[in-house]
């Protein structure tokens, strides 16, 4: 700390979650130091200052010590950031020394639309409910959507090790210590720890901390991505913990809730994270798997639905109890940028088939609700759910793990065990060539 | 010149700013806050003694009290003239193009036009005439359009040309003509004008009801539930559900002579596949390619929330400028919702009465001002122009019975339904028919359009094919209820006609090359056969013989529809289905 650094020790207002006190000369967004804890300037009022507390305002007396930073939120960026574990402020939570490297603001401006590549990358992952039907591509933004019971951390930690990404940069908020724990042991396992960088809060640090981890990731990708020319991978869970988050400081700020008493810039806000995700033209790309938990699987409540709007997409996990198995589910289940990909780095007959076994799979969805409504069923009911049976099981579900020519195939295989062609409706050039006799 | 009003920063909250002023300000007066080096736009959004509120058009991050404001003594202006077209502008109009670096830096603000570039002008008036703002004084080529230079929108009242130079090359920054008021003073004229964007332009002699088509080559619009040029229409639903897709869709093939996109609180990736894609794609009209006609406003939704509002004015004031010159505009925003947002946060920070939701009291009021300014019109040389808008609302949850969906529907005259479900079985586009509409079906005008244009009969035709989709939906609940083989074979046929018409008319693959867009020539060919169809009887022993007979009907008209209209493989399709329809049609 610099020796002319003025000290106030006089604090007018103290809420839940912030202090009010009079300065003059400091900056909005600006940190500061209130009572050993940090806090950042969320309002100017002539000069009245007024901090947001992140861990909370509990025993700050009125006299306490209040100093200002003089900057925003930085992270010093390096590459000894690597294989390191950091708390939401970017202090070493591993026993490790800090890092040193250039001081940057984390949440910084934004990549001018115009100097954005157009992303073509596919990511294999081996598992057909997406590569087959939700494919990603670098420098796309995707959350899994998951109620709490699914195996959601698993799932995606099994993506990133698949996806063939530089560098990985895990943004974990709200994480209990054992999924911290399985993150670090399967990085550790899988010897890649030097090439993935963590930032954690978890369920025993202050809800509110957790709104800088997004920020400190994306800043750390944006390093390795743009100064390094690297493909990063970012996994930001449970970005609902997150919104709950802003939800806890703006109700505390008195603001006027929207719905589901999220805060009325909720879109903006998860915009400005999830918009770092982008293919830069020097070939470094920032790609954003997130999760997103959902209350008994509701997607309209704001948190899903704000999400579903901004990201490229999402993968729904589901449990599909006729095969015991969590499918991704192939109906509420996208991925935006997959035209991108499908059919031009993968084989033509992709798209087609890839709707058409979605379309039989509807059809097997509407032969049981005849069937659970107690209805005769037709030759072609019964074939339809023989086949969602098996799409589901050999395709669907999350522990297949296939080659995207494999995927096409396993699907015509299956078209022509339970249909004919009409009833597929493909193309015809794409049958003359894949429906073998 | 009068000195500008100046100011000091009081208070801070996000980019809401307090301003004490030292002089006048106006409402939506636009003024620059100094910090450090840089200097970022706001907008007056409300006065209160000598406290200014303004709304910052960029981040206030490190931003303090008693930083300097300057007010400009303008509301927010954007720059008319030769060179709008195949430029990608952010929100507040500054060529993103022109800026240094990957990253967008606070502050920097770049010319949207070419200050140096010489265009070759022509005349269109002579010294002597008598002129009004609007009027064509000139022509430029801007790439291969005619771009006519305007007697500018703000002069008020009668002018007499003084002068006018001859056909030359000239900057938009010379003076290309002089133009003498009634009290003997010249006015000088360059090719580039300025003009408030919250205001429209209104240099034209009258607006009348639209009252031709505007061909859009998506067969659920154009066949359906059509756009008129100069209409207004609106695409709400869910995300995933289509908006965007439909509205690069319409970008591409419809029949306009300029297209304006606003991408307005959306992602950015979006925007890319616009910058990347339409360069190269043909203009199936003309032979160019479609970025030579096409102007992109993009405040994508990471770029600052103030400008998003800002954004689709812009873009509808580019939109008036070329519909002056005669032109018909294409104006598509997606999404007006983010818009509407913007609206609610600055609303909520001013601590506002909240209407429903938390949105601003007057929402329903400045969307249909918005919607208002579309229109076809009628020059002061008796040409017609137009700028036909469709926006895309992102209702909350999915429910259409939200404000801003409820406040566009009062506005705008077609109503795009994106459905859920239908785009959970991927029928594409996922504009549920029925539930959506087109007011201008029963505008005499275009009843009168359609019957020269089209066929006599047009519009019955039309609401037959609605009648056999309304039937369809019936029967299918019928059936669900009393199961396949508890009601009559009958019902079976009433819901595969309804099926053929949904498969081969509504659905419309907008990644394939030849069914992307369908020319309203091929559509009314193919609805009048599917009509035909569905008036028909069939014959069949047993209801379970009806799915695999229409499914390979449809099948094959399918595959027509892959073909390109009346070659060889259409008309192979043609006589394949012509022979299916022998096996069981009644005559
Ligand atoms: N006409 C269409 N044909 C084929 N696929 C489509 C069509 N419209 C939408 N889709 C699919 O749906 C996805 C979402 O469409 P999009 O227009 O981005 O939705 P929205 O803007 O409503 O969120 C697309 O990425 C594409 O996969
Ligand atoms: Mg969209």
């Amino acid at each position: 700390m610099s020796a002319f650094q003025k000290v106030y020790t006089k604090i007018s207002q103290i809420t839940k979650a912030t202090c009010s006190l009079k300065a003059t000369g400091i900056g909005f967004d600006e940190l500061a130091y209130i009572h050993g804890r940090l806090a950042q300037v969320v309002k100017i009022w002539g000069d009245e200052i007024t901090l947001q507390v992140f861990s909370g305002t509990e025993g700050i007396p009125t006299n306490a010590e209040v100093t200002f930073l003089g900057k925003a939120p930085t992270l010093k960026v390096s590459d000894e950031l690597c294989g390191r574990f950091f708390n939401a402020f970017g202090q070493p939570i591993d026993g490790g020394p800090e890092v040193d490297g250039e001081e940057r603001e984390i949440g910084g401006p934004s990549v001018n639309p115009v100097q954005r590549k157009q992303p073509s990358e596919l990511i294999a992952t081996g598992i057909a409910g997406i590569d087959l039907n939700n494919t990603l591509v670098s420098g796309q933004k995707i959350p899994f959507f998951a109620d709490p019971d699914q195996p959601y951390n698993q799932v995606m930690a099994n993506v990133a090790l698949k996806a063939q990404a530089d560098r990985i940069i895990l943004g974990g908020m709200g994480l209990t210590n054992d999924d911290y724990l399985y993150f670090k042991n399967l990085f550790e396992n899988a010897g890649i720890l030097d090439h993935i960088i963590s930032f954690v809060n978890t369920t025993e640090a202050p809800p509110v901390e957790r709104l800088l981890v997004p920020d400190m990731a994306l800043t750390a990708a944006e390093y390795f991505a743009v100064d390094k020319n690297e493909k990063v991978l970012v996994l930001l869970t449970d970005m609902t913990l997150y919104a709950d988050a802003l939800s806890i400081v703006s109700n505390r700020m008195d603001q006027i809730p929207s719905k589901d008493s999220m805060p009325g810039s909720l879109y903006s806000d998860l915009a400005k994270i999830y918009e770092k995700a982008v293919q830069f033209p020097n070939g470094g790309s920032i790609t954003i798997i997130a999760v997103t938990t959902l209350s008994g699987g509701d997607i309209t409540h704001a948190i899903p639905d704000n999400t579903g709007y901004i990201t490229e997409g999402q993968l729904f996990l589901r449990k599909d109890t006729e095969i015991g198995k969590v499918i991704v589910d192939p109906f509420r289940s996208l991925s935006r940028l997959k035209q991108l990909v499908i059919g031009k780095k993968t084989r033509a007959d992709h798209p087609q088939v890839m709707n058409a076994a979605i379309r039989l799979y509807a059809d097997a969805a509407n032969a049981r609700t005849k069937l659970e409504n107690g209805f005769d069923l037709t030759d072609y009911d019964r074939r339809v759910l023989d086949f969602a049976k098996d799409y589901s099981n050999d395709l669907l579900a999350i522990d297949v793990d296939l080659k995207v020519d494999q995927m096409l195939d396993r699907t015509w295989e299956l078209f022509r065990k339970y249909f004919n062609k009409s009833e597929v409706a493909i193309k015809q050039e794409f049958t003359d060539k894949y429906w073998k006799q | 010149m009068n000195q500008k009003t100046t100011g000091k920063v009081v208070s801070i909250i996000s980019n809401l700013v307090l301003v004490h002023v030292e002089g006048p300000v106006f409402q939506n007066e636009i003024c620059y806050i100094f910090l450090n080096d840089e200097k970022l736009m706001a907008e007056v959004i409300k006065v209160i003694g000598e406290i200014a509120y303004v709304q910052v058009f960029e981040s206030t991050r490190g931003l303090k009290p008693n930083s300097k404001v300057e007010f400009e003594g303008h509301m927010l202006e954007v720059k008319l003239g030769p060179g709008l077209l195949s430029k990608n502008f952010d929100g507040l109009q500054n060529d993103l193009d022109k800026m240094e670096g990957v990253f967008l830096k606070r502050g920097g603000y770049t010319h949207a036009l070419e200050e140096n570039k010489k265009w070759s002008f022509t005349p269109l008036a002579k010294a002597g005439d008598r002129v009004t703002a609007g009027d064509w004084l000139g022509n430029v080529k801007e790439n291969w359009l005619d771009h006519k230079i305007m007697v500018p929108f703000k002069m008020e009242g009668v002018f007499t040309i003084e002068k006018i130079v001859g056909a030359g090359d000239y900057t938009i920054l010379d003076t290309i003509a002089e133009l003498k008021d009634d009290n003997g003073t010249l006015h000088p004229v360059t090719m580039m004008q300025y003009w408030p964007v919250k205001l429209a332009i209104k240099a034209y002699k009258d607006k009348p009801r639209p009252f031709r088509q505007l061909e859009t080559g998506v067969r659920v619009i154009d066949s359906m539930n059509p756009i008129l040029e100069g209409g207004t229409g609106f695409i709400p639903g869910p995300f995933g559900t289509g908006k965007t897709v439909l509205q690069h869709a319409l970008a591409k093939y419809a029949d306009a002579d300029i297209i304006i996109m606003a991408a307005c609180g959306e992602r950015a990736n979006e925007v890319v596949e616009i910058f990347s894609e339409f360069p190269m794609l043909d203009d199936p009209r003309t032979g160019r390619k479609l970025y030579e006609r096409t102007t992109i406003i993009a405040n994508t939704s990471n770029m600052p929330v103030a400008a998003r509002e800002a954004s689709v004015y812009t873009a509808m004031t580019i939109g008036e400028y070329y519909r002056a010159m005669g032109l018909k505009v294409f104006l598509l925003a997606d999404s007006t919702s983010r818009w509407a947002q913007a609206l609610r946060e600055m609303s909520n920070r001013l601590e506002e009465l909240p209407g429903q939701d938390a949105f601003p009291m007057d929402l329903s009021a400045i969307i249909s001002g918005f919607y208002a300014r579309a229109g076809i019109v009628y020059l002061n040389n008796g040409k017609t122009g137009s700028v036909t808008f469709i926006g895309t609302v992102s209702p909350a949850g999915g429910n259409l019975k939200e404000p801003v969906t409820e406040s566009t529907k009062k506005a705008a005259r077609c109503f795009y339904a994106l459905s859920q479900n239908r785009a959970d079985s991927k029928r594409y586009p996922a504009i549920d028919t029925l539930d959506s509409y087109s007011k201008y079906l029963e505008y005499p005008e275009f009843i009168e359009f359609a019957k020269e244009k089209l066929d006599e009969n047009w519009v019955n035709i039309v609401n037959e094919a609605r009648n056999v989709l309304v039937r369809g939906k019936e029967t299918q609940e019928q059936i669900n209820i009393l199961g396949d083989d508890s009601v009559p074979i009958d019902y079976h046929i009433i819901l595969w006609k309804s099926e053929l018409v949904d498969f081969i008319i509504l659905q419309q693959d907008a990644f394939d090359k030849v069914d992307a867009s369908t020319s309203m020539e091929r559509q009314k060919y193919m609805l009048e056969k599917m009509v035909k169809i569905t008036r028909a009887s069939f014959n069949f022993e047993s209801f379970e013989e009806v799915a695999p007979y229409f499914k390979r009907l449809i099948n094959t008209y399918k595959q027509m529809n892959y073909t390109v209209y009346q070659s060889d493989d259409f008309k192979k399709f043609e006589q394949e289905a012509a022979a299916m329809l022998e096996e069981r049609m009644i005559k």
